[in-house]
């Protein structure tokens, strides 16, 4: 497939993504830093290049409130927040997912008040992690342009029915201009295809109730039935990486691996600071350090399986967090990775670093390898170590 | 009461069926039941108006409604139709609430 290269932010590059997508209904509120993406996308609708019905709500309670009742009514619908935003959507953010709407969202990931930050860190993205929403993680512009296309696949598959939102850093992706292949509007289409509903409010011949009272007698019922979805969500995403694959060329699985076949010690992350440890891996490889890079893509369903065996047998293994959990054993990620590596003997610690944009500089890698080959050698870590930050 | 089968339920709970609350008994909800006096009815049909939950069984076949009396599948014991029924047969109403014994 002939792809046209581009220079886009991140911002701008999902705008693309989602209006090939063909999407029936977008409710748009703004928030820093994901802001520019809907007027981006509010440009394609004034030009006349898109079709798109643009409810402006009033805020992102009514954003999500907006969207749950458009997917409902059997539209492909979607959204875009970050922050305090999605704090704010997180009453509905768990209806939509409970409802089993495919709703597609853009998570321009960035830090919780207070103090008021509007620069990047996951604490948003964590905070919603058991709501039911399936969640991608992106390392740079090609890589949310990607995961904006393929999300509709998996939100809409008759066996999945979730809603999927797409996560990337703020500003570091969102506003960065970076260069990228775009898939042809035809083509993304016709790899997204067209939307059938499984029900909607507006068909009168077929008249449903969505949302009713749900109490002792069927609310666990329900919930079974929503677990087991998730269950089925690994297998649908990898065949709809494959498939994106074959068209693209640009491959997908839960998680990326940097250099990982021989590799002794093993970091892993998710979003953009990926790239910058990529670099740092190079330099130590040339010194003959076997380190290597696990990049997650797939946070929400959580691929333990996949983490358990990849991680299997190493050395050394470390986490890092780009939030908190505050009073827990360590970051989210940390934790569930440690968690995934339950019964095997590989010593796990975890950082958490770049809270609310603190730059992850080369650096703060280099003290990562040099932690990881203390432990590969007998040394012990804390759980969780802080990096980066002024001591 | 029975249970719709698990396979059965309809994803996201969402109900499919139109109209389908009449199978859904809420009548063992109750601790207190109306009575019906059939002796006391003027046949007002307030109860049959104020009746939360549709359970005021009516006969419509005649030029006038006639109240038949409660329709206890459905009637959860609120005790409104007792509150608004009239006492107008000598300060007796048709509609008194008395606890249920099961």
């Amino acid at each position: 497939m002939e792809q046209k290269l581009v220079a886009l932010s991140g911002n701008e590059a999902v705008a693309y993504a989602f209006k090939q997508a063909q999407p029936h209904v977008a409710a748009a509120f703004p928030i820093t830093p994901q802001t520019e993406m809907m007027h981006k996308y509010a440009e394609f609708v004034a030009n006349g290049e898109s079709s798109t019905e643009m409810i402006l709500v009033e805020s992102e309670h009514s954003a999500m409130s907006a969207a749950v009742g458009s997917a409902a009514a059997g539209a492909r619908t979607f959204t875009a927040t970050s922050s305090a935003g999605f704090a704010l959507m997180w009453e509905v953010v768990y209806i939509a997912a409970s409802l089993r709407l495919p709703i597609c969202m853009a998570l321009v990931n960035r830090a919780l008040s207070g103090n008021i930050n509007i620069h990047c860190d996951h604490s948003d993205s964590m905070g919603g992690r058991d709501a039911g929403w399936l969640h991608l993680f992106s390392e740079n512009a090609q890589e949310s342009y990607d995961n904006s296309i393929m999300a509709w696949r998996i939100a809409e598959h008759m066996d999945v029915r979730l809603p999927v939102m797409v996560n990337y850093d703020g500003f570091i992706i969102s506003h960065t201009a970076d260069a990228l292949k775009m898939l042809p509007d035809d083509a993304a289409y016709d790899f997204i295809g067209k939307y059938k509903p499984n029900f909607s409010l507006l068909d009168v011949e077929n008249p449903i109730t969505v949302g009713p009272l749900d109490l002792t007698d069927y609310y666990f019922e329900h919930k079974a039935s929503q677990l087991a979805a998730y269950d089925k969500a690994p297998g649908v995403i990898k065949a709809v990486s494959e498939e994106f694959g074959a068209l693209t060329g640009r491959y997908y699985d839960f998680c990326e691996e940097y250099k990982m076949d021989d590799a002794d010690m093993v970091m892993v992350m998710l979003g953009s600071s990926a790239g910058t440890a990529k670099d740092v891996i190079d330099e130590y490889r040339e010194k003959g350090v076997k380190v290597g890079l696990l990049k997650m893509r797939t946070f929400r369903p959580f691929p333990h399986a996949y983490i358990a065996e990849k991680l299997a047998g190493r050395k050394a293994v470390c986490v890092l967090d780009r939030s908190a959990s505050f009073g827990g054993q360590g970051g989210p990620v940390f934790m569930e990775i440690r968690s995934a590596m339950y019964g095997q003997q590989v010593p796990i610690h975890g950082y958490i670093y770049g809270l609310g944009g603190r730059d992850f500089d080369l650096q703060q890698v280099e003290t990562v390898i040099e932690d990881l080959q203390k432990v590969a050698a007998g040394g012990a870590m804390n759980d969780i170590n802080l990096l980066g930050i002024r001591s | 009461m029975s249970f719709i089968k698990n396979d059965d339920l309809h994803e996201g709970g969402i109900i499919r069926d139109a109209g389908n609350a009449t199978t859904y008994k809420t009548g063992d909800w109750r601790t207190f039941v109306p009575e019906f006096i059939e002796d006391n009815c003027i046949q007002c049909m307030f109860c049959w108006i104020y009746c939360p939950d549709s359970a005021i069984e009516i006969d419509t076949s005649g030029d006038k409604p006639i109240m038949k009396g409660i329709i206890l599948d459905h009637c959860k014991g609120c005790g409104i139709c007792a509150h608004e029924c009239p006492p107008a047969k000598k300060g007796k109403s048709a509609l008194v609430m008395v606890r249920e014994e099961k």
